[in-house]
């Protein structure tokens, strides 16, 4: 800008009045708001996209523009503190002789250790355990701290292969092959210089301080039939025993489905576009991969069609906040569902606690998500020991569980309202739409009607 | 899940335990030969009739010898630590993928992503090796008697890879701090992968990884060292055209 002093404005300069009032007349643009002005202005500035943590930020449709139709005339609701509603889930039915035993259709997705500080990772463990449910390896190998305090652990075989080795295979619970996350379905990993510590460059075999990005593409398989070989080879290294899920971001989800089951999966994850990340462009979060709402349908609809749902178990997760949810993502199919982001705001990110050093980065608690900087002041995506060392690992691994707990509940307080007397009773008929775009996503009538887009007529 | 039977497993000469994949599953193949896992005690055993059968030998965690009698499909020796492997024969995509200690020897040609992503142990192969031998190595040494295809030791990490034939295009595009030996013609280079000096510690690496792989008939004078530039590591808005 220009600076002018302001003797030398024109006579007729506007007073002080009359500009204020002005002022507060100025329209904002719909397609040049704030937020879009301002990032054009530091494209311009850095010549660089930018990079952000979290998930998709855009108003999508999503589990919100559903709702359940509670038990009534026709059906008989249970009581609400005496009757049972159980959310015991097992993983892994199909060939693992070892499959995952969860008490709750919660599970606790991958996020690396380098992403998230030691602690961070323990509390996850810690939570988790309390909850009766697994938690995930992530970009980066398996620290023997998360495999000590995670009763049941699921080891992510990812394209960079950082830190991957037989001895952690067998040591898992569960392998998780990771082909790609809501965030960002193509895209590998990224991991900034900031958080390349001494011990994470040790883990991921790499320099420290480099601005690491991992392969998009797994290094020595391309395509279902050569997966399918692979399973082969993680089932014999570790004697049949692990469930072996295969996680896609949701892009094609009905054929992405259908060719997990083909190569062998005994559990199939998708990863909706609200799915978080630790470091993506935010141009790849935003405008690549389907919502999680219809998601849950077409990838549900591949495995009723191979005759497979229930016997290849559906884990669902990107933007699962609540029990509401939970229970919807079911309602439509989903064996269990995964939180990430959910978790760590439950174990103390964004905390108004910390609103001043929120502040202090240009952001405020709520919106605080340049996980990749390693500058976080709730010490949970930080590789800095001294940030890290704020996080108390046994009191963010109780809030973990509590929310958990709260999450259970409310799901079950759905169901109990459905008159189910197990979570996964829930069914499609249990809901119904508010908005065209949610009853044709998911494929549930829009409230009111017996309309679903795309299947019946109006 | 059930251990070969013992008539399935014939004793032949020098105490090798045979195991014929006419009559033996790949399960009760990899189920023998992980009962040594975790044990000191060396065993050898003979596998015929491979037949290109995928998946053998992997997950290997013992001191133990296991020669494969003709050619073997996808991800032989996958994983392995201790264990020396020796494929008479041609091996399929993924060999010794992310290998962690030992010796797999191939007698023949090797498919795509020979070594990919391996930690540690030696890898030797003694024919032609195809595109994108040592992607994502971290550590492995691998050796090659003859040629190789394009992409090799692509995002390479640790670990050096020697080349006795030429090499395909864009060698050690994306590298990170392996180091790359090539005797004969590098078809071209890829992305912040330069040649470097042959100074006396590489001169020193080279001689001990030639002996340790049995190759006696060429010098080490005769080969040329490829190495990580540095410019890539991290993200500089001027170097968007290296991609």
């Amino acid at each position: 800008m220009p600076t002018e002093n302001v003797t030398q404005l024109p006579p007729h300069a506007l007073s002080e009045d009359q500009a204020s009032e002005l002022r507060s007349w100025l329209r904002p643009s719909a397609t040049f708001p704030r937020p879009v002005i301002a990032e054009i202005q530091r494209a311009a500035a850095t010549g660089i996209y930018d990079i952000r943590g979290w998930g998709a930020k855009r108003a999508i449709p999503t589990f919100d523009d559903l709702v359940f139709l509670g038990a009534s005339m026709s059906r008989y609701p249970l009581e609400g503190y005496r009757e049972r509603c159980d959310t015991r889930v097992t993983l892994g039915t199909r060939y693992a002789s070892k499959p995952l035993e969860l008490d709750i259709p919660i599970t606790i997705a991958g996020m690396s250790f380098g992403a998230l500080s030691g602690p961070a990772k323990e509390a996850l463990g810690r939570g988790a355990s309390v909850a009766g449910t697994s938690t995930t390896t992530g970009d980066g190998g398996m620290t023997p701290e998360e495999r000590e305090h995670s009763k049941l652990l699921v080891y992510q075989l990812l394209p960079s292969r950082y830190g991957m080795n037989p001895d952690d295979l067998r040591r898992a619970d569960a392998i998780e092959v990771v082909v790609g996350q809501g965030a960002k379905p193509g895209g590998g990993g990224m991991l900034l210089g900031q958080k390349i510590s001494d011990r994470v460059a040790q883990m991921r075999d790499l320099p420290k301080g480099i601005d690491q990005r991992s392969a998009c593409r797994h290094p020595d398989w391309t395509g279902p039939d050569d997966l399918e070989i692979k399973i082969g080879e993680l089932r014999e290294i570790t004697n049949w025993e692990k469930p072996i899920f295969i996680k896609v971001g949701a892009s094609r989800p009905f054929y992405d489905t259908t060719l997990a089951v083909k190569a062998g999966a005994d559990v199939v994850v998708v990863d909706g576009m609200q799915g978080g990340t630790a470091a993506t462009q935010d141009v790849f979060i935003e405008h690549v991969g389907i919502p999680t709402l219809p998601a849950v349908r077409e990838a549900v609809a591949a495995l009723q069609e191979l005759d497979m749902h229930r016997k290849v178990q559906l884990i669902v997760s990107g933007g699962i906040r609540s029990g509401a949810d939970v229970a919807k993502a079911l309602a439509l199919g989903a064996d269990a569902v995964s939180i990430g982001s959910a978790a760590l705001i439950a174990m103390g990110d964004n905390s108004p606690e910390r609103e001043a050093e929120y502040n202090a980065l240009g952001t405020s608690a709520g919106y605080y998500d340049d996980w990749h900087e390693g500058r976080d002041p709730s010490g949970i995506s930080t590789q800095d020991d001294t940030l890290a060392a704020r996080f108390d690992p046994a009191i963010g691994g109780r809030r973990l569980a509590n929310y958990l707990r709260v999450l259970t509940l409310e799901a079950q307080t759905l169901a109990r309202a459905c008159g189910k007397s197990h979570v996964h009773n829930l069914e499609p008929e249990d809901l119904a739409a508010l908005t065209i775009e949610a009853a044709a996503m998911a494929g549930v009538p829009l409230a009111g009607t017996g309309w679903i887009p795309g299947k019946t007529p109006l | 899940m059930h251990a070969p039977s013992e008539g399935a497993l014939k004793q032949t000469a020098a105490e090798a335990t045979e195991i014929d994949l006419r009559h033996q599953s790949v399960r009760n193949l990899n189920l023998a030969l992980h009962a040594h896992n975790g044990t000191n005690a060396p065993a050898r055993y003979e596998v015929t009739h491979p037949r290109g059968l995928h998946n053998l030998a992997v997950g290997l965690d013992a001191p133990i010898a296991v020669n494969i009698d003709g050619a073997v499909g996808y991800y032989c020796a996958g994983m392995n630590k201790s264990a020396e492997v020796t494929v008479l024969g041609n091996a399929g995509p993924g060999v010794a993928e992310n290998m962690m200690s030992g010796r797999v020897v191939i007698k023949g040609d090797a498919s795509q992503y020979a070594g990919a992503t391996g930690h540690g142990g030696l890898l030797l192969i003694e024919g032609n090796a195809s595109a994108r031998c040592g992607i994502s190595m971290k550590g492995i040494d691998i050796v090659v008697r003859g040629n190789v295809g394009h992409m090799s030791a692509f995002m390479a990490q640790s670990g050096r890879l020697v080349v006795c034939g030429d090499v395909g295009d864009a060698l050690g595009d994306s590298l990170y701090e392996a180091r790359i030996y090539v005797r004969g013609r590098v078809a071209s280079l890829g992305a912040d992968c330069i040649e470097k000096a042959m100074r006396p510690e590489h001169i020193q690496e080279l001689t001990e990884l030639l002996a340790a792989a049995g190759i006696t008939e060429y010098a080490v004078t005769e080969f040329r060292r490829y190495g990580s530039a540095r410019t890539l590591y991290n993200f500089n808005v001027d170097n968007v055209d290296a991609y």
